[in-house]
């Protein structure tokens, strides 16, 4: 018998986990992007085990589709930085601060 | 539900998938230097990759690898070379006391919710699929087949929306990381016949040097303010 569905559920809750840990501490907003990367795939991987466990094709359309969000949203992101970068030399999010947020 | 016996294979197949997702992901938020991040990254893609494959999603695991190992993580290598390695954001520092703990605590309050959450429900116990009246996901070949059926017929709307969505990415990607020029400014009314005729990004007779346009701008914004 293959592997149970809910040892692949727990390791992408600690993939999730480990993603979040890292966008709430590093600063550096390129860092932040891939630890966003980890948490959508940690996503990702719950869709797969769904989409097996259940025996649906759904959860893997639904995995093909948030890979392309996912590359629109780092093509912005990486843009986003680029643009910011130009202005402060510093990819650091701690210096945005115009709006004393 | 650990009482039964799994395949050995099997089991093996998991624990290496886990080994380089784990060891991946915490290389990313533990190494200091931008570079080995985005490898350990790839890591934990290949990791993830290895877990499609495991579960018959074997479509998405090479799109796994060609995407996202291949496109997105050389698309941050490109920006993080481009930029120069910033190692001013040293990750060891920790500019608000407390936040690290604060951080780990709700991650670990989080994830002992969603696995509790997932240990009570009937996803996980043992409910497959016979009951819920599907179709087998066939592997190899046949999973492209079924996926491209199902994107093709009962996604066809989302699939030509998600066009939509990369070109709108491309334009904005490429807006924002453009080169502002002085010609662009709305408050110089002089040189809106400066069109970029030929492409090159120069129009403007280029009396401002490079890197010091935004003085120029604020300048001419005061003025018009004052």
């Amino acid at each position: 018998m293959t592997v149970p569905a809910s040892w692949y559920l727990v390791l992408a809750a600690i993939l999730f986990g480990i993603g979040a840990f890292g966008v709430l501490t590093r600063r550096s907003a390129l860092i932040m992007f891939m630890c966003i990367e980890l948490m959508l795939n940690a996503v990702n991987l719950t869709f797969v085990t769904f989409a097996r466990t259940m025996s649906d094709i759904g959860g893997q359309t639904t995995v093909f589709f948030i890979m392309v969000v996912a590359a629109a949203e780092v093509t912005v992101g990486l843009g986003i930085v680029v643009a910011v970068f130009r202005r402060r030399a510093s990819t650091s999010v701690d210096e945005l601060s115009e709006l004393q947020g | 539900m650990f009482a039964t016996a799994y395949a050995i294979p099997d089991v093996l197949v998991f624990a290496g998938a886990a080994l380089l997702i784990i060891t991946g992901a915490l290389g990313v938020i533990v190494m200091k230097n931008p570079v080995h991040s985005a490898l350990s990254l790839i890591l934990a893609l290949l990791g993830v990759a290895v877990a499609f494959l495991a579960q018959n999603a074997d479509f998405l695991a090479a799109v796994e690898i060609i995407v996202y190992a291949g496109a997105i993580v050389v698309l941050f290598l490109f920006v993080i070379m481009f930029l120069g390695v910033d190692k001013s954001n040293h990750p060891y520092v920790e500019p608000l006391v407390g936040q690290r703990w604060l951080a780990a605590l709700g991650v670990l309050v989080t994830m002992s919710g969603i696995i509790t959450l997932m240990a009570s429900s009937h996803w996980v116990s043992g409910v497959l699929s016979s009951s819920t009246g599907g179709v087998a996901l066939a592997t190899g070949a046949g999973n492209v087949t079924q996926l491209g059926d199902s994107v093709f017929t009962t996604y066809l709307l989302s699939f030509e929306a998600t066009s939509g969505l990369l070109i709108i990415a491309v334009v904005g990607a490429v807006l924002l990381a453009r080169r502002e020029r002085p010609a662009d400014s709305d408050v110089d009314v002089d040189v809106d016949i400066d069109v970029d005729i030929d492409g090159t990004g120069r129009v403007g007779g280029g009396e401002v040097s490079e890197g010091e346009w935004w003085v120029v701008n604020e300048r001419t914004s005061e003025e018009v303010e004052s």
